[in-house]
């Protein structure tokens, strides 16, 4: 024990001590830095519910909150991730799989649900971010065109929420091809005169973004979401200059004409529902 | 035209300028020294055999970016007669990192698009060093498309660093522009055969090569992002370019080996950039063998086989669900 500590005082040494808070029950939005109860802004589905902040949300939890809770099912969690490469940097890409999947659940950054929105039906592929940034590699590939193929048999709409950086670096030129792939099987959609629905969500860059993303018959962003080719810190050393104001949220998208609508994550079933049943030439659905 | 010779080929340059000094030596001297030059000359050859057959990716990559290297239009000059060129996205702007137009291939016409590399300052300026905008790409799509009203095959040459990262061309829709073409290159009904010439870079390079054939020239590269950005990513530092691009494989022998590419075009000794003409007529009976294959199919069953050619790309494993 120092000489500082035995001169103060017994009360303010244990003040020093930091009291036990439970953790995670409090939570700061990044945005307006407002102090949440985590519980409200789940119950928010991930919206600051002082500034409309549009917080990430889990591939699960964005499902459980789009598709009607009876008769959804998965589609593709059969596919699964190897390394063809043998491809190690600081560590092996199996390690990083393993690892992502520890912190995830899934077993790579795509999960592709069949079921119902408002009734209407349809196949759902939702990225999962905290998965490898939402890289896509050959399963996402893969999850997504066993998606756009259920919808096809089953003659129905076919919708991908992205959240994602790109292709995955750790497959090589395997990824750059998904970027194909998938945008190749949404032709065959198209002929079946299938609607496909796009939502771009924080962030939809690079491989993804040059893709399928963009391909959407609408094509809908969430509220300030970083949607773009290139990433802002890429751009900034090429051109050496400091970039716009709100350069790449969807609000500049909306004002380049590069989407359709920016949508409420609250309002996102019900437009979803709305879109599906007007580009199929039905009537609404009940809700 | 003098050569240019990249760091590891400096034993190489050593000897040329051993040589290049005796002929000098030799037009006015009374000693007849063409024995030592054919000498050397045969040493250099065999100097030049010897690195070349063991480049590693990343000298590779450098010979891929040679600043000799052929481009898309010299290409064009050697293979195809009467290239018209045409311009234009017919909505914004001509872009100069993307050259397309209608030509002959042996008589036949078809439909020519490549990225385009600039040879002095000037003209790298004005090809935006091979980096198209969305207007390029929109350029891309719109030729082809007209190749497919007119029946054409559609040869493309891909050598591009990347699309370009700039603020107007994200402003324009450069995920879209790529997008889109992927889309339509995936149901076009004339046959294509794309070939990396140079550097295949990540999606602006994707965006015209979804093909029925995809060929590499032996010393060009192809990946999912650039070595240095691989390696700024995985090691906050691009000087482990070398070592990215070694783990990426992004060699022509590499992916011919993974299943990704058809066919790799022999380039002769010591480079394309060594002798144009030929690295060209090499080139040209590899297309000539692409389009015989292609002759025979009905469009419906070109774009069928072209499907499935796309949806078997990736490696995977299947396993029981729980």
């Amino acid at each position: 024990m120092s000489w500082l500590q035995k001169l103060l005082p017994p009360k303010i040494k244990r003040e020093s001590g930091r009291k036990s808070i439970p953790e995670g029950l409090w939570v700061k939005c990044p945005a307006c830095e407002a102090v949440l109860y985590n519980s409200d802004l789940e119950g928010n589905l991930n919206v600051c519910p002082k500034c409309n902040h549009h917080q990430r949300l889990r591939a699960r939890a964005r499902l459980d909150m789009l598709l009607d809770p009876e008769g959804r099912f998965e589609i593709g969690a059969e596919v699964v991730p190897v390394d063809p490469l043998k491809f190690k940097d600081s560590k092996r890409y199996t390690d990083r799989l393993a690892a992502a999947f520890e912190d995830t659940g899934e077993a790579d950054a795509l999960v592709v649900m069949q079921g119902a929105i408002q009734t209407v039906p349809c196949v759902i592929a939702c990225f999962e971010f905290d998965f490898m940034g939402g890289s896509m590699g050959s399963v996402v590939g893969e999850r997504f065109v066993r998606g756009v193929k259920a919808a096809i048999e089953q003659n129905m709409s076919f919708i991908c929420i992205s959240a994602t950086g790109g292709a995955r670096m750790q497959e090589g030129l395997f990824s750059l091809m998904q970027m194909a792939k998938t945008t190749a099987a949404l032709t065959q959609l198209a002929q079946r005169r299938l609607p496909y629905l796009s939502v771009l969500t924080d962030p939809t860059m690079g491989g993804v973004s040059a893709s399928f993303a963009f391909m959407g018959d609408v094509v809908i962003a969430e509220p300030g979401a970083l949607v773009g080719f290139a990433g802002p810190r890429v751009i900034e050393q090429t051109v050496r200059e400091k970039l716009p104001e709100g350069f790449q949220r969807s609000e500049f998208l909306l004002e380049k004409g590069a989407v359709d609508m920016i949508v409420d994550r609250r309002d996102m079933r019900s437009k979803l529902s709305a879109l599906m049943t007007l580009l199929l030439r039905q009537a609404p659905a009940h809700t | 035209m003098k050569a240019t010779f990249l760091d590891f080929e400096q034993p190489i340059a050593d000897l040329e300028t051993k040589i290049e000094e005796l002929r000098f030596v030799q037009d006015d001297s009374a000693v007849d020294i063409s024995e030592e030059i054919a000498r050397l000359e045969t040493k250099s050859q065999a100097l030049t055999k010897d690195i070349y057959a063991k480049l590693t990716p990343w000298q590779s990559a450098l010979v891929a970016r040679h600043p000799q290297r052929p481009y898309t239009l010299d290409y064009i000059e050697h293979m195809f007669t009467d290239f018209e060129e045409m311009h234009g996205d017919r909505a914004f702007a001509d872009d100069h990192a993307i050259v397309g137009g209608m030509a002959r291939f042996n008589g036949q016409a078809c439909m020519v698009i490549g990225h385009q590399k600039g040879r002095d300052t000037r003209e790298k300026i004005l090809r935006n060093f091979g980096m198209p905008r969305p207007e390029g790409y929109r350029k891309a799509l719109r030729l082809m498309r007209l190749a497919e009203k007119f029946g054409m095959p559609v040869f493309t040459f891909i050598d591009t660093p990347g699309a370009y990262p700039g603020i107007d061309a994200e402003e324009r829709g450069q995920s879209e522009a790529i997008g889109h073409n992927l889309y339509v290159m995936a149901e076009l009904k004339v046959p294509i055969i794309a070939t990396v010439i140079g550097e295949g870079g990540s999606g602006g390079a994707l965006a015209i090569a979804v093909a029925d054939s995809v060929f590499m020239m032996q010393y060009a590269t192809y990946s999912v992002i650039s070595p240095e950005g691989c390696a700024s990513i995985l090691w906050k530092s691009a000087d482990k370019a070398g070592e990215a691009a070694e783990i990426m494989g992004i060699t022509a022998s590499r992916l011919k080996s993974l299943g990704l590419i058809d066919r790799i075009v022999s380039e002769p000794l010591g480079g394309a950039h060594r002798d144009h003409r030929a690295a060209a007529q090499s080139l040209k009976r590899a297309l000539q063998d692409a389009l015989r294959q292609c002759a025979d199919l009905s469009p419906g069953d070109l774009v069928e086989k072209r499907f499935d050619r796309l949806m078997g790309y990736g490696k995977f494993k299947e396993q029981q669900v729980a």
